[in-house]
């Protein structure tokens, strides 16, 4: 631009004829022209990167905000005590030896009851297929139900549990009658008695709140499988990343900005920041496996070593973002604190800290969302293990029992054969958008909390 | 050519505040000061000239050891303030730099409310005991920096918010309100227009009764109208000291009398 500007003065100065400022010169011509080409490049690019941004919001949406919403059956159960309780003493030792098989009988003979008695033709379909509908999820919660509170026994209570994957599936239309033809999971007269029973209510769609809290659930019942356990490891280690990382990270930035001596040493340390910061997280992972696992034993598996080697991984990068807002304060606050008698320590945490509060903040919750959305060195870990129980309370060491995290899930979820689970995968991915989208907010709003002029 | 200085500014006080014995002082390798001798009195003003880059300012950050901050300088030599080295090992700085404040050339108010810009110093060196004496300080500060007129009722509004002129008032009241001996000063009035430069230079010269004041000038008539005493820098060297009126009626120096004529600088 401004080679642009000096050589079109002497062109200008020594013309002839007078020039007019109405009519453009051809080098002017030229330069807008660039200019206005440079602009376009930029729109098209903008507009290239939201609409592959657009496309893959909708892509996930479309696919996971079903994940969201689950068919379930509601009918009326009569709970045989004989059949729960052979013995008759609702001793709970005694009722337990009834497995789920059990009450996985009672439920398909209440459901074909409950069919007959609302007159819903079960023609084409055999008993078998009807009891295909029960997810079998639902004699286990059922049964676990009755052992918690054995009064019930005798009692006719509504059971409102998940249909099976496939039925659920033809609900939000990822099953069709063309799908069912070809697949031996499932018959097109099954999805004719689907119909009848949604037409009868006892077959709807509710919205799923089993999906934010259930743990994981097999291959066989992926209507049951849910983040609960993913949501509570990602809490967790978000929550030890948070605490361990932010002092280390300041307190490591703020000697190296501001006291630590000029000399090959720190020059080493810097180097090495900056290339930690560029090493591939799944090295963390193998560094997490051998230091924590293999040489410290700590449980496998765990929040606390996801969020150890989270931390080891998130460090460099908010060194440097620390940094960077420790050394964007203006140097003349600094000297205007030392100039009136304040200490260097003074001086940093009464007037270099909160201005680079801010940027502090940013880089901080921008280290800790790319933490969020790590896989791979979890993977290492064995955080990719099924797990079926939730982990234990913070206070209650909650920390060293197995558990999952938000984006472990995903994967494994997306590796399973079922296409149920695809949509369970994409339904977790909006999950782990909403959590990112969260932070992000706060940071924003903690950033303009924090921000002044100087 | 320049004001003549007046009868009222004679030196009045002889008793010696800082007295600077072969200061040397390095930037890495290069030497930015070559042996500095110099008496600053109390109770005087005394003004640093010289063309860029001869050293005033580095000889300015030597007295309260502000030169400390940059990693690469070294002082060597003596200079003793009250006949107590203040490079010594067991001086620290922090504790002399409340007794020698120092207003920069930059207005650099922190980016808090004004009465907390006043109020630091005292605050952080524990100097009052109850909100009421702190008040106090505040005020008075700011009435000795001649801005309590125009802050007086926004105390509260950022430091920042007031202009270039009121920003440096802001900043010598707040070096003030520490209740230094020695106030030195880098080009104090370099971003102020003429008015308050005037009101700065007439600042200087009321604490004169209360501190001693060094101050780095640019300006021959500034020099010439507020300071007492003047020393000439050129390339590192002190070249001449001496009282201001005879710095300027008759520099004993050829270099002085050519820069203060305008032929170097
Ligand atoms: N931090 C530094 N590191 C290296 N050299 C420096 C540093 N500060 C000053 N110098 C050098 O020391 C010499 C004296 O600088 P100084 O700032 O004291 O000059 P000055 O007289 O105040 O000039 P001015 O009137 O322009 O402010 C200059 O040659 C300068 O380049
Ligand atoms: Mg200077």
């Amino acid at each position: 631009m401004t080679d642009a500007t000096s050589s079109q003065v002497p062109a200008a100065t020594p013309a002839p004829a007078r020039s007019s400022l109405l009519t453009q010169s051809a080098l002017m011509k030229k330069r807008n022209a660039a200019e206005a080409r440079f602009k376009a490049y930029g729109v098209a690019a903008i507009c290239v990167s939201l609409s592959v941004l657009a496309i893959m919001l909708w892509t996930i949406f479309s696919d996971g905000v079903s994940a969201f919403k689950q068919a379930s059956l509601t009918f009326p159960v009569t709970l045989d005590a004989d059949a729960l309780d052979p013995k008759g003493n609702r001793d709970r030792a005694e009722m337990m030896r009834v497995t789920t098989i059990g009450y996985t009988k009672l439920l398909n003979a209440q459901l074909l009851a409950h069919l007959e008695t609302r007159g819903i033709s079960t023609e084409g379909v055999t008993d078998k297929d009807v009891a295909a509908f029960i997810s079998r999820d639902t004699p286990a919660r059922l049964r676990d139900m009755v052992l918690e509170s054995p009064e019930l026994l005798g009692q006719t209570i509504t059971v409102s549990g998940f249909a099976t994957g496939r039925i659920d599936g033809y609900l939000k239309g990822r099953v069709t009658r063309d799908t069912a033809a070809l697949d031996t999971n499932i018959s097109v007269a099954q999805l004719d008695l689907a119909d009848r029973m949604q037409d009868e209510g006892i077959l709807t769609t509710k919205f799923n709140w089993g999906f934010l809290t259930n743990p994981d659930a097999s291959d066989q019942r992926p209507e049951a499988a849910g983040l609960g356990v993913a949501l509570i490891g990602s809490a967790y280690m978000m929550a030890l990343v948070v605490v361990m990382v932010l002092p280390l990270g300041v307190a490591a930035s703020i000697y190296l900005e501001e006291f630590a001596p000029r000399n090959r040493w720190t020059d080493l340390i810097e180097v090495n920041i900056s290339n930690l910061a560029a090493v591939p997280s799944i090295v963390y992972g193998i560094l997490g496996l051998a230091i924590f696992i293999n040489f410290a034993k700590f449980p496998q598996s765990s929040p606390l070593v996801g969020a150890l080697v989270l931390t080891l991984m998130t460090l460099p990068t908010i060194i440097i973002a620390t940094r960077a807002a420790i050394r964007a304060v203006p140097p003349s606050i600094r000297d205007a604190a030392l100039g009136v008698g304040a200490s260097k320590m003074q001086t940093v945490f009464h007037h270099v800290l909160p201005l680079a509060a801010p940027g502090i903040l940013t880089g901080t919750i921008l280290g800790l969302a790319s933490a969020l959305g790590e896989t791979a060195p979890l993977l290492l870990i064995g955080m990719v293990a099924f797990v079926a129980n939730y982990p234990a309370g913070p206070l209650d060491g909650g920390v060293l029992d197995p558990a999952t995290a938000l984006p472990v899930q995903v994967y494994s979820w997306a590796s399973r054969s079922d296409p149920a689970f695809i949509e369970r995968s994409a339904g977790a991915i909006i999950v782990l958008l909403a959590f990112l989208v969260t932070m992000n907010i706060i940071a924003i709003i903690l950033r303009r909390r924090f921000e002044r002029r100087w | 050519m320049y004001d003549a200085p007046n009868l009222e500014t004679r030196v009045t006080q002889t008793n010696t505040k800082i007295t600077a014995r072969g200061v040397q002082v390095f930037y890495g390798e290069k030497q930015a000061l070559q042996d500095v001798d110099v008496d600053i009195l109390d109770n005087t003003v005394t003004a640093f000239i010289g063309p860029s880059g001869c050293g005033k300012s580095t000889f300015l950050r030597c007295l309260n050891r502000m030169n400390d901050t940059i990693s690469n300088a070294r002082v060597e030599g003596e200079i003793l303030l009250d006949g107590e080295n203040i490079y010594d090992k067991r001086v620290d700085p922090v504790q002399l730099r409340a007794k020698v404040g120092m207003v920069f050339q930059k207005p650099n108010p922190f980016p808090k409310s004004i009465y907390d810009n006043v109020a630091y110093g005292p605050k952080i060196h524990g100097l009052t005991r109850s909100k009421a004496e702190l008040d106090e300080i505040v005020e008075s500060s700011l009435r000795k920096a001649a801005l309590w007129k125009e802050v007086k009722d926004r105390l509260g509004e950022p430091g920042t918010g007031l202009s270039g002129g009121q920003q440096q008032r802001l900043c010598i009241a707040r070096a003030v309100a520490t209740a230094p001996e020695v106030l030195l000063m880098d080009e104090p009035c370099s971003a102020l227009d003429p008015i308050a430069t005037a009101q700065v230079e007439e600042l200087i010269d009321e604490l004169r009764a209360s501190f001693s004041v060094v101050i780095v000038t640019h300006s021959m008539q500034q020099a010439a109208r507020v300071s007492q005493k003047t020393a000439f820098f050129h390339l590192g060297n002190l070249v001449e000291y001496g009282d201001t009126s005879h710095i300027f009626t008759n520099p004993s120096d050829p270099r002085t009398e050519s820069y203060i004529t305008g032929r170097i600088g």
